[in-house]
């Protein structure tokens, strides 16, 4: 059986695949134009101070996300 | 007349490829049915008079931001002769979605792959034939910035639009029902015609994001930044504009007096002591512009203030703010109305206004002029660069005080992701054409606002005919009687309080108007403002200056941008208010503590 993870709940340089997106529709097109596709593999750079944005990259893209928005996405390690 | 228009995502290098076709020819131009401006510039291509219209980035012809919208409905209610997609080249994996995007809404296009040279030196093989054979766009591979491949893409840009017809007008929504189907053909695209090594790495931009995003030195580092720009502003800058203003001072001593000399009294007073001193001490600010624009396009390219949103974004959350919302304001030291236009990324309302609501505290380059005037004058060479400092921590304190207290009728949870761009710098023509294009601006501005300006604020002071320029029985004099109940307990003259009133319009008249009410100029007129005020009065007047409604075309973007007279009002309504508070709160407590 697999085991989704939150991506919130990635250390940095762990590594992982997206899976699941639970945001809306609006979001979800940004997030597909930056990257964040089904089965697209993505590091967590680091993090901001104060439990601040994470520092993610796709490809050739590093993108910042809040934590409450990574908390939405469900990545396998 | 044919019509382009420029497409691509955010950070594609799309404004760098359209200075370079427009040399420094670029317009800001108002579309039928938008509300907002695009840059157009009208260039001879393949021998027909051709528009060139940059549409704002966009991730997705879909999306859901005003800069989206704005997208869609120029597509949908244009005639396009010919569309350039611009696409970074490094990261075609993704941008090639916008491409396909157009190509299901059957526009002619180009595509031009920007940024070749970051793309060959990471290893990534773009095969161009093959590329244009299954996209069915004729495709380049170039460097905007640079030019390489540049004459290349003109040439197929040329022959492209010499055979295109313009597509009919669209209407977009029925168009996207096929999504899944889109997404199997970019990869499959991208299988076939594109080499990326397994691992990529960005080495440079890894080594500094180490440590200028480090987890504890990045936000103090931050700051030192800041603190080192704006004392290099002033460090530079000052002794520029002592030299402009020596120089004109000249020309108005040696020149100016004896060729009017024979005029009558009256009209050559009007001519000196109104329209040359009021312009030329605004003009001597210039250099100081100049140079703090040249330090925001080195930042604004460089990709660090993306970074800035990283660091910063934990705190401005705290305030009903984000990370953009903190880029916006870095902007707004630039000019208000640019950030307050770069709000429309935010899909929000409450995070769109409650930025808009703090964006005017920013302290920007006009305000600067007036900080850095005063400062000279009342402060000594050590000190002036701390004073200004000083008003920029308040610019932040007001914008936190207001974000603070507004945040609960504003509120909004929106999700972000913003994207950090590897770091670049602006090579020198582009920093040469950002340079051009404020003193343009600055021109512009100077032959409407500041003239008028400083024309009506000479006519105040010196009517009626006779009296002595700016006393008691002059026009101005009167106002300043009027309004000193309400201002002399900040400790603001009736002199500044002219300058108060006409710095509504704009901020750079304020120095004019001070140099027509004193009727000096230059050195002389800074001289004559210290023997007349004390350093407490002239910080309460620059903490007014900056609180205060900043200018009339901010007002008029706040409104244009929110659609709300409620808003509208309330973003002049509490920095009038909060000016006043803080100033007084500082004079009247400077005074008690004996200063």
């Amino acid at each position: 059986m697999t085991v989704l993870h939150r991506l919130s709940s990635l250390a940095a340089g762990q590594t992982a695949t997206v899976q699941v997106l639970h945001v809306d529709s609006g979001f979800q097109f940004r997030l597909h134009a930056l990257g964040f596709r089904i089965g697209k593999t993505l590091q967590v750079i680091r993090s901001a101070p104060f439990n601040g944005p994470l520092q993610l990259r796709l490809g050739n893209t590093d993108v910042m996300l809040r934590q409450q928005d990574a908390y939405n996405i469900e990545v396998l390690l | 007349m044919k019509r382009v228009a420029l497409i691509g995502m955010p950070n594609a290098g799309k404004s760098t490829l359209f200075n370079r076709m427009s040399g420094a020819s670029a317009k800001v131009a108002n579309w039928p049915g938008l509300t907002v401006d695009l840059l157009t510039a009208k260039l001879l291509l393949a021998g027909d008079m051709t528009e060139l219209v940059d549409l704002p980035g966009i991730y997705d012809l879909h999306g859901f931001s005003d800069d989206e919208q704005v997208v869609r409905h120029f597509l949908c209610n244009n005639t396009i002769d010919l569309v350039l997609i611009v696409a970074n080249a490094t990261q075609i994996d993704r941008q090639l979605a916008l491409a396909l995007q157009l190509r299901s809404l059957g526009l002619p296009a180009v595509l031009l792959l920007n940024m070749a040279d970051e793309a060959k030196n990471l290893g990534i093989t773009i095969d161009v034939s093959q590329l244009t054979k299954e996209l069915g766009y004729p495709t380049a591979l170039i460097s905007a910035k640079y030019g390489q491949g540049y004459a290349q893409a003109y040439r197929l840009i040329e022959s492209e639009l010499q055979n295109s017809s313009p597509a009919p007008m669209q209407t977009l929504e029925e168009n996207f029902a096929i999504d899944q189907k889109m997404e199997e053909e970019l990869d499959a695209i991208i299988r076939h015609s594109v080499d990326v090594p397994v691992k990529i790495s960005n080495s440079l931009t890894e080594k500094i994001d180490n440590v200028l995003l480090h987890r504890w030195l990045g936000l103090p580092l931050f700051f030192t930044i800041m603190f080192l720009v704006f004392q290099a502003i002033y460090t530079l800058g000052a002794p520029l504009q002592e030299l402009v203003a020596w120089l004109l001072g000249n020309v108005r001593d040696l020149a100016l007096v004896p060729l009017l000399s024979s005029l009558p009294p009256l009209l050559s007073s009007f001519l000196i002591g109104g329209v040359f001193d009021g312009i030329a001490t605004v003009a001597s600010f210039v250099p100081v512009i100049i140079l703090f624009f040249l330090m925001m396009a080195i930042i604004e390219d460089s990709g660090y203030l993306s970074r800035a949103a990283f660091l910063m974004d934990a705190l401005m959350t705290r305030m009903g703010l984000d990370g953009r919302s903190f880029v916006m304001l870095l902007m707004g030291f630039g000019c208000n109305v640019p950030a307050l236009m770069g709000t429309r990324s935010m899909r929000s309302r409450g995070l769109r206004l409650l930025t808009m609501l703090v964006i005017p505290f920013s302290l920007c380059s006009a305000r600067l002029q007036v900080f850095v005037f005063m400062a000279t004058a009342l402060f000594s060479p050590r000190e002036a660069p701390l004073v200004l400092f000083s008003l920029y921590i308040m610019s932040f304190v007001t914008v936190i005080f207001t974000a603070l207290l507004f945040k609960g009728r504003f509120n909004s949870q929106e999700p972000f992701a913003l994207e950090l761009p590897p770091y670049r710098f602006p090579t020198l023509r582009q920093m040469f054409l950002r340079g051009w294009l404020e003193i343009s601006h600055f021109l512009r501005r100077a032959t409407k606002f500041i003239t008028i300006g400083v024309v009506l604020v000479w006519i105040l002071t010196n009517m009626p005919y006779g009296v002595e320029p700016a006393s008691a029985a002059s026009w101005s004099g009167w106002i300043g009687e009027f309004m000193a109940p309400i201002l002399s307990p900040a400790g603001i003259n009736p002199e500044l309080t002219i300058a108060l009133i006409f710095g509504f319009v704009a901020k750079e008249i304020v120095i004019g108007a001070l140099a027509v009410i004193y009727g000096l100029e230059g050195s002389d007129l800074m001289q004559g403002i210290a023997q007349q005020i004390d350093w407490v009065q002239a910080y309460s007047f620059m903490l007014f200056t900056l609180i205060y409604t900043p200018c009339l075309s901010t007002i008029a973007t706040i409104r244009s941008e929110a659609k709300s007279a409620w808003f509208t009002s309330l973003t002049l309504a509490w920095p009038l208010t909060l000016a006043w508070v803080v100033s007084t709160g500082f004079y009247q407590a400077a005074r008690y503590l004996g200063y």
